[in-house]
């Protein structure tokens, strides 16, 4: 980072300013250069050329965006590899000088240039990586979209659970203890519904925990949150091997969910058979997100939520009790992620596993930092992560040339490069991950 | 947290001292070693309680509980008594062996466990005090352990030489996995449990990659994605003759913790160490660079988190290793360093616990069929606790020390800015 | 879910009756008496409030006057519903209340502006005004065209001149408190307490606010005013009750004298002027030229700001809180990471230079927030002792701690700064605020200096500490050591400075001789440049 000074008026400002000081002030504002995001973009500029361009594969790419039940046939689209490669990375190294110049003039880079870059830089991939290949891409979106919604669940809870102040390392724990309390009630029971709603009490179950030990006992809310997630990886594997392996058929062979297509919306080209043809869980991921991301904003509950997770002693002088809102807030969140833990076993695989969620509360946890906080962001990352997983089993099938381990890896540079501000500055609540003592 | 050691030592220049005594006293009163073992307690018992209700012998008495309730009663001892001897049987001593020669065996398999969760421990506990949580074991294990076991089958070179060479890798790789996270910190203010977490599974792929990349890790001739048997003058040599599986790796993890309580109570960098864990904002005004400590106590970390990894693949599993090498004791490190409450000798002692869980565990699973997810359960628990004396103490209806409404924290406010 | 939150969300969501209607629709217009009957207040074995009464009419702004640490912010959180008192009644109109927390209170008709505003930065002042006691309407949506109506209301009371759709993070300190007072009001506030309300204010808005408090005063509203500040006792106080540790000393006539005053706060006579030598300023051998320096979002908290300090003088730094003075001092601390200009010790430049080497050049530093920047809390007083020299001689050797070096060396200088403890192994924040000041002084004048730079050095330390600093301070000027004193106090200000520089708005607006006139000094501190300094 530089810093150069511009032009001054401090005197005749200072001097203004002094006969009427009460007037509300303009700070004088000087620009800090950051040199974060176009750094960023060469990187991945340079990879795109090397990728695309350099090692750029003369064949062609197939893109099908229909399937064969879909009511409205979409054309299929065949992109020449090597061509489409060396355009787009001529594009992106013209984005990236484009940053570089909004830096030298001390202007941030906005965020739907990189939005444009990072899809642009999609296709490149694809296209790469298709190359001779028939790339399905509904097929895609659909797996992505399916990876995702435990992802998503959990973030919200993640989100609701850190912005009333708490910080939530347990989301793993809490998508855990909802697989496997829905998959063991549901199988009893032989119903989903009653399996979906113990899933919440679990996911409840384990934020009492959190709650209690990061308000009440003021134990570090990381350390109960990575213990936890031991906690009930343990109980659920030792009750796994030790009940649920002898009794499967009466303990765990749940029913699963039916999807249902919804008229109209179902049939809108490459997203409806995506967004439309979904299980009750996933609509009720649609509800979720809506609803979270309207109320946090607009209504008493998340303005009380937020002061709480911002500055709670000035939420007690109001006379908000700070411990309640926490706590409840807290087993809210553990219920929604209690939800994405039912999507394992209710939803897609099942039946419950040893270890199932296998890491995915610690995406979704980055899914709420790459996210900022804010649910909608979060979701869309959320929903990239899932897009980065899928495209590697994709990959898998039709012979990747990158080893699928590095795939699989993305989310997790992807966050760090995140955490490290080289997207923009991450800012969380003020007062997450802090116990609140009185006085 | 600060020293006792320090305070111990001060004290003696007084002309009246407070003398080690109080120091030991206050400690009791303050309930800390009381809360540890009751702690212990609370959560076998806990265990106990797990173990009988999956218990089908138990099961099938309850049935009759109303006409035999004694039944019922006896087949619940049984069923936890059996299963906590067996534990005892496979950690301490084996009663049904003849000699002591071979009734201690389980003995060394503890000490065995425990090294490596010992010297992870300390690794995690030696970040803490400078108030950082390293969650990255497991991705420092598997570094490291690529790194030694690299050297070690890919290289020939005499022995010692060899065995140097290879654990100075492992140190190598360890402290980078590490470092990065402390450089991350230190420039850009990233915050380490979020940067370790995403490093495991980083590590993880990468690793996975080489274990099935022939060439890299992936042994000359096979399929699997496991790595060609260590070089024999690589390996950790035995302590005690061919008997037993104890090796060098405990001696060097002995002196690991001589050293790192030597690092933090009585050196400079310690001391800064400690400043800079306690209030990262006086330390910098005082002239630390907050940064570099940041920096040099995750290399520190990373490397003594990395010799957990070293001395799984060189010592206790030299005939090769795929990704599962690091066991789960980049995690278990964690709650070793939490109930050792980041003390160097608590740690060690924690270990020595953990690694008793762990040997025993292995046999309660042969012997009584009982899942060795029950240790898991019974760790995470017994952290809990301790984590909360005033849970603790209403359980046991203990008197609550006089001034104890301090959080249990092993973090700090974040710095301003450390970046420049 | 949609309409879930407000009833489901838990048991703080205060049930509404009605949906559209805000609550509070019925204001208490009608001025009430508050009176305290022996409040007794203990944390451990500390007794912060000993048997307090206190009696307050409407229309009566009743001052409490005390040191720090004499007990008048527990009294006021009692009073608030923040803390519970262990014995005593509080009555309002003769009517025993019983508060579990601050909303009973403030339903009772009770507010606060507190010294440390109570306002979320991230948002706005509406929102800020109406937190605790939100008008919603259908499924919980908040009400915020009501909000904003009461903030335009509250404003045009008082001539205020606030935007309820401002950020409050964005507004000067001088506005948030006027938003603090909205807040207050906005429940229709009957009895007004004001902590410590003018630390942060100009002279002007100082008089700005008390013409605020006579103001309300006229409207029935019973004041507290907690303040150390005698001037403004007098000034504006109807009634004076003293408090000196924890407990009532007696009534005080706001016509009697600073003297008087402070004698009865203190407890025994109190030397209010400092005795000091004519300087005998020798070479400048601290030198700051057109230095800026930039905070993370790029203002320029410290703009182009030029002096120099000779050898035996003292340079107070004056103003009010949050005119760049901390970041000057940070600045020249090399604790700043966006800095440009010019800072030289003895023409050796220290800009850029690391906290370290700056401290090595034989700068000695006093933090203004000495618990977050001055002290390791969990440490010893002889660990603290060392804390700026962790990696070298002469507590260190070769790597190594020399803990019996430490030890005697801790022992002759906590008697030296006369550190009042149960040794040189009692942790910082065990101590006083007072002896915790005076760790980091010892600290800092333990070492060989070459200039000295002590911010904020009597905030918030009792009167008896305040006269220790500011002796070591005048020794330090007469060893031959150039220092700046960075103050917001006034008062000691003007005991202190051989010269004074008057900060405004990141800019110095002048330097003045050290014995300018108080009213010339406001007027500065509010940025205007009177004609006499000009000339």
């Amino acid at each position: 980072m530089s810093v150069t000074t511009t032009n001054s008026n401090n005197a005749s400002s200072a001097a203004s300013g002094a006969n009427s000081p009460s007037q509300v002030i303009v700070r004088e504002k000087e620009a800090i250069r950051s040199w974060k995001a176009p750094i960023s973009f060469a990187v991945f500029a340079a990879l795109g050329v090397v990728l695309f361009w350099i090692l750029g594969r003369d064949a062609v790419s197939n893109f099908r965006l229909s399937t064969d039940t879909d009511v409205i046939q979409l054309a299929s689209v065949d992109l020449p590899t090597q061509l489409t490669g060396i355009v787009i990375s001529l594009a992106l190294i013209l984005i990236t000088a484009y940053s570089f110049w909004l830096s030298v003039v001390k202007r941030p880079t906005p965020i739907w240039v990189v939005t444009v870059y990072g899809v642009l830089f999609m296709v490149g991939f694809l296209t790469w990586a298709g190359a001779g290949e028939s790339i399905l891409v509904p097929g895609l979106l659909l797996g992505a979209v399916g990876l995702s919604i435990p992802l998503i669940f959990g973030a919200m809870g993640g989100i609701i659970s850190e912005r009333v102040g708490v910080v939530n390392i347990a989301i793993e724990g809490q998508l855990l203890a909802g697989a496997f309390v829905s998959a063991v009630v549901a199988s009893v029971t032989g119903n989903a519904y009653l399996g979906l709603i113990a899933a919440m009490a679990a996911g409840m179950l384990v934020s009492f925990v959190l709650a209690t030990f990061s308000i009440k006992y003021l134990v570090d809310q990381v350390i109960v949150g990575v213990v936890l997630n031991v906690l009930v990886l343990g109980l659920t594997s030792f009750f796994y091997s030790s009940i649920l392996t002898e009794n499967s058929s009466l303990l765990n062979s749940p029913p699963r969910f039916d999807r249902i297509e919804i008229p109209l919306l179902s049939q809108i080209p490459i997203v409806g058979p995506v967004l439309f043809r979904q299980t009750l869980i996933v609509y009720l991921m649609y509800i979720i997100v809506a609803v979270v991301a309207y109320a946090l904003v607009k209504t008493k509950w998340g303005l009380r939520l937020r002061s709480v997770g911002e500055h709670p002693q000035a939420a007690d002088t109001v006379g908000i009790n700070v411990y309640m809102t926490r706590f409840w807030n807290v087993s809210l969140a553990g219920a929604i992620a209690g939800i994405g833990g039912a999507y394992f076993t209710l939803g897609s695989v099942g039946s419950f596993q040893k270890d199932m969620t296998a890491g995915a509360g610690f995406i979704a946890l980055a899914a709420v930092i790459f996210g900022r906080w804010d649910p909608i962001r979060a979701l869309l990352a959320a929903l990239l992560f899932g897009f980065a997983t899928n495209l590697q089993s994709v990959l898998a099938i039709i012979g990747s040339p990158v080893p699928s381990e590095f795939m699989l890896m993305l989310p997790y540079v992807v966050t760090i490069i995140a955490v490290a501000g080289f997207v923009g500055k991450v800012r969380g609540p003020a007062a997450s991950g802090k116990p609140y003592i009185k006085g | 947290m600060s020293d006792n050691k320090l305070t111990a030592e001060v004290a003696e220049t007084k002309p009246a001292p407070p003398s080690r005594w109080n120091v030991a006293l206050n400690e009791i009163l303050s309930g800390s070693i009381i809360i540890s073992i009751l702690s212990v307690v609370l959560a076998l018992v806990v265990g106990a309680i797990l173990i009988v209700l999956v218990d089908p012998k138990v099961a099938t008495a309850s049935g009759y509980f109303f006409a035999r309730p004694l039944d019922t009663l006896g087949s619940m001892w049984d069923s936890a008594s059996g299963a906590y001897s067996s534990l005892f049987q496979g950690a301490i001593y084996n009663f049904r062996r003849p000699d002591f020669a071979s009734g201690i065996r389980p003995f060394t398999e503890t000490l065995n466990f425990a090294a490596p969760l010992i010297v992870a421990g300390l690794g995690v506990a030696l970040a803490f005090r400078v108030g950082l949580f390293n969650i990255g074991g497991r991705g420092q294990m598997l570094i490291a352990a690529a790194c030694a076991g690299y050297v070690g089958f890919a290289f020939d070179l005499p022995p010692v030489l060899h065995l140097v060479v290879a654990i100075a890798a492992g140190l190598a790789g360890g402290a980078l996995w590490g470092g990065i996270v402390g450089l991350l910190k230190a420039r850009t203010g990233a915050h380490e449990v979020i940067v370790t977490i995403m490093l495991n599974y980083v590590a993880f792929y990468l690793v996975s990659y080489m274990l099935r990349t022939p060439g890299l890790l992936q042994a000359p001739g096979s399929n699997n994605p496991k790595t060609a048997p260590i070089n024999p003058n690589a390996i950790l040599p035995d302590l005690l003759g061919t008997t037993y599986n104890l090796n060098f790796g405990l001696i060097i993890v002995i002196a690991l913790t001589v050293l790192v309580w030597w690092i933090l109570s009585r050196s400079s960098l310690g001391f800064q160490f400690r400043a800079v864990g306690e209030n990262p904002n006086a330390a910098r005004v005082a002239g630390i660079r907050v940064d570099r400590m940041y920096i040099y106590a995750m290399l520190l970390s990373g490397g003594l988190v990395g010799m957990a990894g070293i001395i799984q693949v060189l010592g206790t599993v030299p005939s090769g290793f795929s990704s599962g090498i690091d066991a789960g004791i980049g995690f278990d490190a964690i709650t070793v360093a939490l109930l050792g409450r980041a003390r160097p000798w608590g740690v060690f002692f924690a270990g020595l616990l953990f690694g008793a869980f762990k040997a025993g565990g292995f046999a309660m699973q042969a012997a009584e069929g009982i899942p060795i997810d029950i240790v898991l359960v019974v760790q995470s628990l017994i952290v809990l606790f301790i984590a909360a004396p005033p849970l603790v103490r209403a359980l046991f209806r203990l008197p609550t020390p006089l001034g104890e409404h301090k959080p249990v924290s092993l973090r700090k406010p974040k710095l301003k800015a450390v970046a420049r | 879910m949609a309409s879930l939150p407000a009833s489901f969300l838990g048991p703080y969501a205060q049930v509404s009756n009605s949906f559209f209607a805000p609550r509070h629709t019925q204001s208490r217009l009608r001025p009430m008496k508050l009176e305290l009957r022996g409040i007794t207040k203990r944390f451990g074995t500390l007794t912060a409030n000993d048997h307090i009464d206190l009696v307050v009419q409407p229309g009566e702004i009743h001052a409490l006057l005390g040191e720090n640490g004499a007990g008048k912010s527990t009294l006021m959180n009692v009073l608030y519903g923040l803390y519970q008192a262990d014995e005593g009644q509080i009555l309002l109109d003769d009517v025993v209340q019983y508060f579990s927390g601050p909303g009973d209170a403030m339903l009772a008709g009770i507010g606060m502006v507190h010294q440390h505003f109570m306002l979320i930065p991230v948002f706005t002042v509406a929102e800020n005004v109406m937190l605790g006691h939100e008008s919603t309407t259908f499924g919980g949506r908040l009400n915020l065209a009501a909000a904003r109506d009461k903030v335009r209301t509250i404003s045009a009371r008082f001539g205020f001149d606030v935007d309820p759709d401002a950020l409050v993070g964005d507004l000067p300190v001088g506005i948030q408190q006027r938003v603090e007072i909205i807040k207050a009001l906005s429940l229709d506030a009957q009895v007004l307490i004001f902590d410590e309300p003018t630390a942060v204010l100009t002279p002007q808005e100082t008089d700005e606010l008390m013409a605020i408090m006579r103001q309300l005063r006229e409207a029935g509203t019973a004041i507290v005013f907690i303040t150390h500040k005698l001037r403004e006792v007098r000034e504006v106080a109807d009634k004076i009750t003293v408090i000196r540790l924890g407990a009532v000393v007696g009534e005080a006539d706001p016509a009697a004298t600073n003297e008087e005053l402070a004698t009865m706060m203190v407890g025994r006579e109190v030397e209010l002027t400092v005795h000091k030598a004519p300087a005998k300023p020798g070479a400048a051998s601290f030198v700051v030229q057109n230095l800026t320096v930039l905070d993370a979002h790029g203002n320029r908290v410290v703009n182009n700001v030029s002096f120099e300090v000779h050898i035996g003088e003292i340079l107070c730094i004056a103003g009010v809180q949050g005119n760049g003075q901390t970041e000057l001092a940070e600045a020249i601390m090399g604790l700043e990471p966006h800095t440009q200009g010019v800072i030289e010790l003895n023409g050796e430049s220290l800009r850029g230079r690391s906290v370290r080497h700056i401290l090595d050049e034989g700068v000695g530093y006093v933090p203004e927030d000495r618990s977050h920047d001055g002290l390791v809390g969990e440490f010893t007083i002889a660990e603290n002792l060392m804390l700026d020299r962790a990696n070298g001689a002469p507590f260190v050797k070769a790597g190594s701690l020399q803990l019996k070096h430490l030890a005697e060396f801790a022992t002759i200088t906590s008697k030296e700064f006369d550190i009042r403890s149960q040794g040189i192994l009692s942790k910082a924040s065990e101590l006083s605020g007072g002896n915790q000041q005076k760790v980091v002084l010892a600290r800092e004048l333990s070492r060989e200096l070459k200039f000295f730079l002590a911010a904020q050095p009597t905030r918030g330390i009792d009167v008896g500490s305040i006269e220790f600093v500011h002796k070591r301070i005048v020794a330090t000027r007469d060893a031959g050591v150039p220092v700046i004193v960075v103050s917001t106090e006034l008062d000691e200000v003007t005991a202190l400075a051989d010269r004074i520089a008057v900060m405004y708005r990141g800019s110095i607006v002048g330097i003045v001789p050290g014995d300018t006139p108080r009213q010339v000094l406001g007027l500065m501190m509010a940025g205007e440049v009177p004609a006499e300094v000009v000339a």
